[in-house]
């Protein structure tokens, strides 16, 4: 158990720190290269409470291909820096709204779990413990079973989500020149190719 | 002290003792795949290939080692200097990372664990950071614009490798690689009645569709020849790498070869049987389970070199549309065919318990 302590300590620490450099770093593209930080640690805490799955698939889907995306996103953009600090106060109010709301979400739900232990985790799926079965066969299990309506809800809305993106962004103007495959592809030497026999001196 | 000793002392390590094994053996034996790419591509265009450095030019690798170390690294004046170092470091620790699940042979792995697959999935989509870190830390306009489409490239194709894994997960039940290997001792061969001949049993010829796709996201994800738009030098000079030499550079060649050896490995283990004998009588099962291992995942690799020796470069609009277009809806569709045949004929494999 010494182990897993220290290890939890590490993965922790470094979690909050870089959590921390997210928002005090000058650069915008080191403050995503420390959030990536943050992600790996919180699947390093994944993995030491026996949610191997869970980690594994925060970084194929957050690390491996959300955050690059995000990353390219962030470092095309042109940031003013001036011009960002000119806004703080402006947008102090609302962050700081937000900020205490989270807060006292969290107090709340760290209470509940301090003051009444036995009433935590009650409103959850009954689950095999982890020694049993294995956690993606736990989740399949209670995903594809009793939460199958809110897991295809969740996929259509992504769907929708997709759909709408490409609408908005995808134009079809009428000097842009596209490449057609098949088209390319069914070309014959005696539609692309013309001989012609050039007299001498004389040119085309 | 004694019993902490025993509980992390001696298992710390055996460990570390077995990924030094495992490391040097791999680096020896990047030193010569690396020669052996080299050679193929000379044959196929009639050169000679390296022939200077030692006998037959075998040392060669260990000389151009020694030159990339020796020379002195360049850190551009206005690059993100600790970025610009920390990209070819991930590289090559990435790479070097997947290793740690890949069974060489029954029993023969560092680390066995159950999301093995998923794993080694993860580890290869986060080597896209180092290429879009070090186009970016270089802090110059080519090597940034070939980061970005190489970091598109490698994040397109990644989405059907996904796919492929899953089609091999479904028929296997498990996602711990040695019982993926495991789950292709029977299967095909035993329905034809010829039990012996296990190469049928291995994935590759009842998912075959998916085993070209798989080899050729293989050659997309690992910039290799002919997708290697990432380094594309006649168009980009030398891509993302053009700010670095010496040993930074170095480090992400090697990082390279190194996932390249682990997308080899991995085809082997997923569609050739990993360690399995391809036929199942005498003299084949005497043979060690690392040797077929081994043995399977070069000749995966002689693929990729005659593949770099013979098919132009793609196009970049190609390569989208192909790895868009073609590959994501076919994997697509196979995950349900498999899925439904599996279903239908009562194959589909019973899981779960530990």
């Amino acid at each position: 158990m010494v182990l897993q302590e220290l290890f939890f300590y590490l993965f922790a620490a470094i979690a909050v720190a870089s959590a921390f450099m997210v928002i005090a770093a000058r650069n915008p593209v080191h403050s995503v290269l420390f959030l990536i930080a943050c992600f790996i640690n919180a699947a390093g805490l994944f993995v030491l409470i026996g949610a191997e799955y869970l980690a594994m698939l925060l970084i194929v889907v957050y690390v491996g291909a959300v955050m690059v995306l995000f990353l390219f996103v962030v470092m095309m953009l042109d940031v003013d820096f001036a011009e960002m600090r000119q806004g703080v106060l402006q947008y102090l109010p609302v962050g700081a709204l937000i900020g205490f709301i989270l807060l006292a979400e969290l107090i709340m739900a760290v209470s509940g779990w301090y003051f009444a232990p036995e009433a935590f985790g009650h409103g959850a799926e009954p689950m095999q413990s982890a020694e049993q079965v294995q956690n993606i066969a736990a989740i399949g299990q209670v995903l594809y079973t009793k939460y199958i309506f809110y897991f295809q809800t969740c996929g259509i809305i992504l769907l929708v989500a997709m759909v709408g993106a490409i609408v908005l962004t995808l134009r079809h103007k009428k000097n842009v020149k596209r490449q057609d495959i098949s088209e390319q592809v069914a070309r014959s030497p005696e539609t692309s190719i013309e001989v012609v026999s050039v007299e001498n001196r004389k040119g085309i | 002290m004694a019993e902490f000793w025993n509980s992390y002392g001696f298992p710390l390590l055996i460990m570390v003792a077995q990924s030094v094994l495992l490391m040097v053996v791999l680096l020896l034996i990047i030193a010569y795949i690396l020669y052996a790419d080299r050679k193929i591509w000379a044959a196929v265009q009639i050169r000679r290939g390296p022939n200077v450095v030692g006998p037959w030019g075998l040392l060669q690798s260990f000389a151009d080692l020694l030159k990339f170390v020796l020379k002195e690294p360049v850190i551009p004046a206005s690059s993100d200097k600790f970025l610009f170092l920390f990209a070819p470091m991930i590289t090559v620790i990435l790479s070097l990372a997947g290793w740690a699940v890949i069974p060489m042979a029954d029993g023969w792995v560092i680390s066995d664990i159950n999301v093995g697959i998923l794993y080694v999935f993860a580890i290869s989509s986060l080597g896209v950071y180092g290429v879009i870190i070090g186009g970016w830390a270089s802090n110059s306009k080519y090597p940034f614009l070939s980061a970005l489409r190489s970091a598109a490239q490698m994040v397109s194709y990644e989405v059907s490798i996904g796919f492929v894994i899953v089609t091999v997960l479904l028929c296997v039940g498990s996602l711990n690689l040695s019982d993926i290997v495991n789950a292709q001792q029977t299967g095909l061969a035993n329905m034809l009645g010829v039990p012996w001949l296990t190469i049928l049993n291995w994935y590759w010829l009842p998912l075959f569709p998916m085993f070209v796709v798989f080899f050729v996201s293989a050659l997309a994800e690992t910039n290799r020849p002919p997708f290697d738009l990432a380094e594309a030098e006649s168009e980009l000079v030398a891509g993302f790498m053009v700010e670095y030499g010496s040993t930074p550079y170095m480090m992400f060649m090697l990082g390279e070869y190194v996932a390249i050896a682990l997308m080899c490995s991995l085809t082997t283990i997923l569609f050739m049987g990993g360690w399995l004998p391809p036929v199942d009588v005498a003299p084949f099962t005497w043979v060690p389970g690392v040797v077929w291992f081994l043995l399977k995942s070069l000749m995966v690799f002689f693929m990729f070199a005659m593949v770099k020796a013979m098919v132009p470069r793609y196009r970049y609009d190609q390569l989208m549309r192909l790895g868009w277009k073609v590959f994501l809806p076919l994997s697509l569709f196979m995950v349900f065919a498999v899925a439904a045949v599996l279903m239908a004929m009562g194959w589909a494999p019973v899981s779960g318990a530990v």
